[in-house]
Order: structure tokens, then C-alpha cells, then sequence
């Protein structure tokens, strides 16, 4: 208590607070998303892999056709060119994944936000959905870019030249996004269990990178039974126009991967409600 | 008003909040007061439903605050701890924020106005000073117009004009009828704010009281005297519950009789009095007597201290 004169400090009145609902939520998320520079960075260097790498191959495969061996030029598959880059540009997407949750909790930002939607599951719902649109929005055309692009450089040389039509062609493309899309959430699921930027991305790597070629070290058989239902390969039979006698067709392959990814999510969720910030 | 009952908080096998129980009224600046490592922030956290207590309840006007469907328009909180992105300009901070409760942009640009940081408002928060990091969580705290404010330490790091002006904005929302709850390690700051006073010291309640009756309660009502014949006047007035201490030549601190019964004894016995003073504990001295042994570490007590760390890990 004290005798000084104390001086008012006039606060400005709110004329009407509105209520949190799923929309605003994600508005919110939408507004955080854009308003870094790592997901500007992460997104812009998605969309140059995807495009640029199938393009840089194109026109590799298509100076060097003529040295080419008859048995290496049946190696190579137009589609193989055209989704090369989806297998880079999904690190820059599942880092980013991981980084939009992590980041929240290395920061502490996650008590602001969970401070103003205190039920907490709309904000992972938003941030999933709008990571999974926007990864969505660039891809597709980057992928259809990364295509068209890289049939138009190897036309040149009338090579390896397949129509957007051809069967399984519009499937294998857009399956290349979708992808993309899948392994986003995929990763920020596992952003949000270990809540730690180094952890998830070491994680990320474990299941993606580490294990499926450690599996090369059992017998054949066993290989041959167990590799195709872990998520990375089931996930790209969706991008694969063919298919070996051990891979899963695309339709189960890629429900596989989106099984993998809801059960990722649902743990996310009871650890995020049941968990201290 | 907020209410906590039976609060309770276990970290592994640290209690860090024990059997907590207070209300916090409307209209008032009320002190959440105690040593650092109290428990005050976890009970704020606890509050906000950030972390799930062991066991008790917290309640912001009658329900847990995850029941709220405007949260940001109940609860205003300011956290001890950083909560802001630090890529993230103050600007789009408080936007994305305001956007969960479909506040406007004109909201957002006032209260970086109010908190004088429209300097800064595009530059990321991670390049901010303390002082204005604490700005910042102030304008984070009054987005929603809220009823209820929870500030975790808000003048720490700001310089002597943001603490007053920080003064000022506590007594202004208070007087708009709000419930101000606000912690404090630093008893003056309180002293010059608050008008009710919540103490914890180790997780527990120490005292729930205005500011006038907390001081009056440690500083036990002493006396000290200044005389000439200070040596009688100590025999004469002791007994069996008053003690006597002597800090100087001729001055006697005396508790367990008021002023007015020390000069009548004086006065009848003939005694000349220099001085005869009724002594107010600060409140400063008056939080120390009362988390003394609630202090976690005490300056000069490191191998208990180190004991105490050695049989928690």
C-alpha cells in the first residue's frame, strides 16, 4: 500500500471477445506457420528439390543417352526422373514437421498457446491440417512441374517419353505429393510425443533412414516378409508405378502408411492432453 | 476470483506445492509472495491447467479454466518463464494469438501501444531485453480484455519507470474490478502494490492476510527506548512474558508491553525517556522472519542444502 498518487493507466476495452473454435485455431496456426522464417526456409527448399532434382537428372540422363549401355537404359524410368526429388524434399518437410511442435516447446511458446486454447487438441488438430494443406497446396504442382518438366528436357532426345495419361501415371505423380503430405504429419506426430527438436528428428531418421536398411542384414526371407509393412516402404509403393513380388500394391501400401501415421497421431494426442507443459 | 483448494503438486518426490488452499478476490491487487523456489509458479501453472495437480482443484470464477470457451477473455496470464516463439516478431505473436478467440488486428496494435513496444513490434522477440520481453507478456496477457489477471514476477528486468508504471497498471485493472493476482520474491515491491498478501513458503501457506495485519503479526509489537537509566528501567519492566534486549548503551528493545505501558511505568517510577517508539517490522523484515525456515537455500547452510539435493537425486 502506498501514499504516492498513483496514476491511471487506461486500458483499452475489448468490444467483443469472441470464442476459440476449430477455424480460429487454425487461423492461429496458419498466422504462426508463415510468421517464421524456418518454415518459409523448410518449405521453399521442399519445393526446389522436388522440382529442380527430377529436372538435373533429366537433362544428365538425356546428355549422356548416347553413352549409355543398352542394359542401364533399360535401368531408367521416366517416373523414377520425375519423383526423384520427393525423396529429398520429404527431409526438408519432416524437419519441419517435427520443428513446428518442437519449436513451440524449446521456446515456450506451447504455454501461450495452450494457455489460450487450454483443451489442447484443437491446436494439434490445426496444426496438422494446416501443415497437411499447405504441404498439399506446393507439392502437387511441384510435382506435376518436376513431370512435365523433365519429359519436355528429355523429349529433346525423344526418350523415356510417357503420357500423363498412361495408366497409373496420375496415381504414381500425385502419389508423390501425398506423400509428402503423410510424412509431414507423420513427423510432427512424432514431434509432439518426444517434444524435443533433436530427439524427433533423430526419431524421424530411425524409422525412416536407419532401420529399413538394417533389415538387409536378415535373411532373405525374413526380408523379404517384414520390409514391405514398415512406413517408409509401404508409403512409397503410392509413388511407384511398378511393383516388385514382395511390395504392397499402392492402395494397401499407402493405407498402411496413413495407419502408421493415425496411430503416431492418436498417441500424440492422449500424450499432449495427459502431459504437463 | 480465483480458488484453489487442497492444491497439491508432486515433481517425482519433490512436493512442490502442498495443500494449498486460498481465494483471490475482485477489485483488489493480491501478493503472491514467496522465496524463489516456492512453488508460486507452479501454482500459477496449476491454476491455468498447464500442469494437472496431484491432487485439490483450482478454479477461476467457479470452473477449472479449460472449461472456459473465451479462455484469453477470463484469464490474463503472464508467465515467469518465456513464452513466446523466438523467431517470431511481437506483432505476429500476439496476432496468431488474438486469432484463436477471433480478436482483431486494431486489438493487437493498441495493446503493443499501451506496452510502448510499437519500436520493436517487427523484430523477432528473441532479440528482445528482458524489459521488454515483460512488456510483451503483459500485452499478451491483456489481449482478451480479461477478468482475471495472473502475472508470474512482471517487473522483473524492467527498469525503475516500467515498475512503476507496472504499479500503475495493477492498480488501474484492480480498480476496474478485476482480480489481479501477482507474484513477488521482493516484499517492497508488494508493499507498494498489493493490498492483500497470499505467503507460501516450500509449496505451503504461510499467511493469508492485508498488508497492514502481516506486518503487524511478525513485528510482534516492540517497543524501543531510549534512556538515561535504561539499566532500571529493564529490571522494572521485566517479566515473565516480556523480553528485554539491549542493542546499544541506553537503549532497550522491548516486546510483550505496548508503548503506552512502558511510559506509564516510566512515568510512575520517575524515569527520564529519551525515545519511545513503536516498532514496525518492514515488510521486508516481516517476509524474512516468516519464510525463514521455509527458504530453500539459506545462505551459509550449503551442506544441508547439498544433503537435501543428494537425497532428492
Amino acid at each position: 500500500m502506498s501514499t504516492e498518487a498513483a496514476s491511471v493507466v487506461p486500458i483499452p476495452r475489448l468490444a467483443d471477445a469472441g470464442k476459440v473454435t476449430q477455424i480460429r485455431v487454425a487461423v492461429s496456426e496458419w498466422t504462426k506457420l508463415h510468421s517464421l522464417r524456418s518454415s518459409r526456409w523448410s518449405l521453399l527448399v521442399a519445393v526446389v528439390f522436388t522440382i529442380g532434382l527430377p529436372l538435373l537428372f533429366a537433362t544428365v540422363t538425356a546428355t549422356h543417352w548416347a553413352h549409355m549401355s543398352p542394359h542401364e537404359r533399360a535401368d531408367r524410368h521416366p517416373l523414377d526422373i520425375a519423383l526423384a526429388g520427393v525423396n529429398l524434399s520429404q527431409l526438408a518437410i519432416a524437419v519441419l514437421g517435427v520443428l513446428i511442435i518442437t519449436g513451440e516447446y524449446s521456446t515456450g511458446m506451447i504455454r501461450a498457446s495452450f494457455t489460450a486454447v487450454p483443451k489442447r487438441l484443437p491446436v494439434l488438430w490445426a496444426k496438422l491440417g494446416v501443415f497437411g494443406l499447405v504441404v498439399f497446396a506446393l507439392s502437387v504442382p511441384s510435382v506435376l512441374l518436376a513431370f512435365w518438366g523433365s519429359q519436355a528436357i528429355l523429349q529433346n532426345r525423344h526418350i523415356l517419353q510417357i503420357s500423363f495419361t498412361h495408366a497409373g501415371v496420375p496415381r504414381t505423380v500425385i502419389g508423390g505429393a501425398l506423400y509428402l503430405v503423410v510424412v509431414g504429419m507423420f513427423a510432427m506426430a512424432i514431434g509432439a510425443m518426444v517434444r524435443n527438436t533433436a530427439g524427433g528428428i533423430a526419431t524421424f531418421a530411425a524409422v525412416f533412414f536407419v532401420i529399413p536398411p538394417l533389415l538387409n542384414l536378415l535373411p532373405t526371407s525374413w526380408n523379404n516378409a517384414i520390409s514391405k509393412y514398415l512406413p517408409d516402404a509401404a508409403g512409397r509403393e503410392v509413388f511407384s508405378l511398378t511393383h516388385g513380388p514382395h511390395d504392397l500394391a499402392p492402395g494397401p501400401g499407402f493405407a498402411l502408411f496413413c495407419g502408421y501415421t493415425a496411430l503416431a497421431i492418436a498417441i500424440a494426442a492422449v500424450l499432449l492432453v495427459r502431459r504437463d507443459t | 476470483m480465483i480458488e484453489a483448494t487442497g492444491l497439491t503438486k508432486d515433481y517425482g518426490d519433490k512436493r512442490a506445492v502442498d495443500d494449498l488452499s486460498f481465494a483471490v478476490r475482485p477489485g483488489i491487487v493480491t501478493g503472491f509472495l514467496g522465496p524463489n523456489g516456492s512453488g508460486k509458479s507452479t501454482t500459477m501453472r496449476l491454476i491455468l491447467g498447464l500442469d494437472a495437480p496431484t491432487a485439490g482443484a483450482a478454479s477461476v470464477n467457479g470452473k477449472p479454466y479449460r472449461h472456459f470457451a473465451a479462455p484469453l477473455h477470463e484469464v490474463g496470464a503472464l508467465l515467469e518463464a518465456r513464452s513466446v516463439h523466438t523467431g517470431r516478431s511481437a506483432y505476429n505473436h500476439l496476432l496468431a494469438l488474438a486469432r484463436t478467440h477471433g480478436i482483431p488486428r486494431r486489438r493487437v496494435l493498441e495493446l503493443i501501444d499501451l506496452v510502448g513496444l510499437h519500436e520493436v513490434a517487427r523484430k523477432r522477440a528473441g532479440k528482445f531485453s528482458l524489459g521488454m520481453g515483460q512488456r510483451l507478456g503483459i500485452a499478451t496477457a491483456l489481449l482478451g480484455d480479461p477478468a482475471t489477471l495472473l502475472l508470474d514476477e512482471p517487473s522483473n528486468g524492467l527498469d525503475p519507470e516500467g515498475i512503476h508504471w507496472i504499479r500503475n497498471l495493477l492498480r488501474s485493472l484492480a480498480a476496474e474490478g478485476r482480480t489481479v493476482f501477482v507474484s513477488s520474491h521482493l516484499m517492497s515491491e508488494m508493499a507498494l502494490t498489493a493490498d492483500h498478501l497470499i505467503v507460501i513458503g516450500r509449496g505451503r501457506l504461510i499467511a493469508d492476510t492485508s498488508v497492514e495485519e502481516f506486518v503487524h503479526r511478525a513485528s510482534g509489537g516492540m517497543v524501543r527506548v531510549r534512556s538515561p537509566h535504561a539499566m532500571r528501567l529493564r529490571e522494572l519492566v521485566t517479566g515473565p512474558d516480556v523480553t528485554v534486549h539491549s542493542g546499544a548503551p541506553g537503549v532497550l528493545e522491548i516486546s510483550g508491553l505496548s508503548a503506552v505501558q512502558v511510559g506509564e511505568v516510566a512515568a510512575a517510577q520517575g524515569i527520564v525517556l529519551h525515545e519511545l517508539t513503536p516498532m514496525q517490522a518492514s515488510l521486508e523484515e516481516a517476509f524474512m522472519e516468516l519464510t525463514r525456515d521455509d527458504v530453500e537455500f539459506k545462505a551459509g547452510d550449503g551442506a544441508v542444502a547439498h544433503e537435501q539435493a543428494e537425497g532428492a537425486a
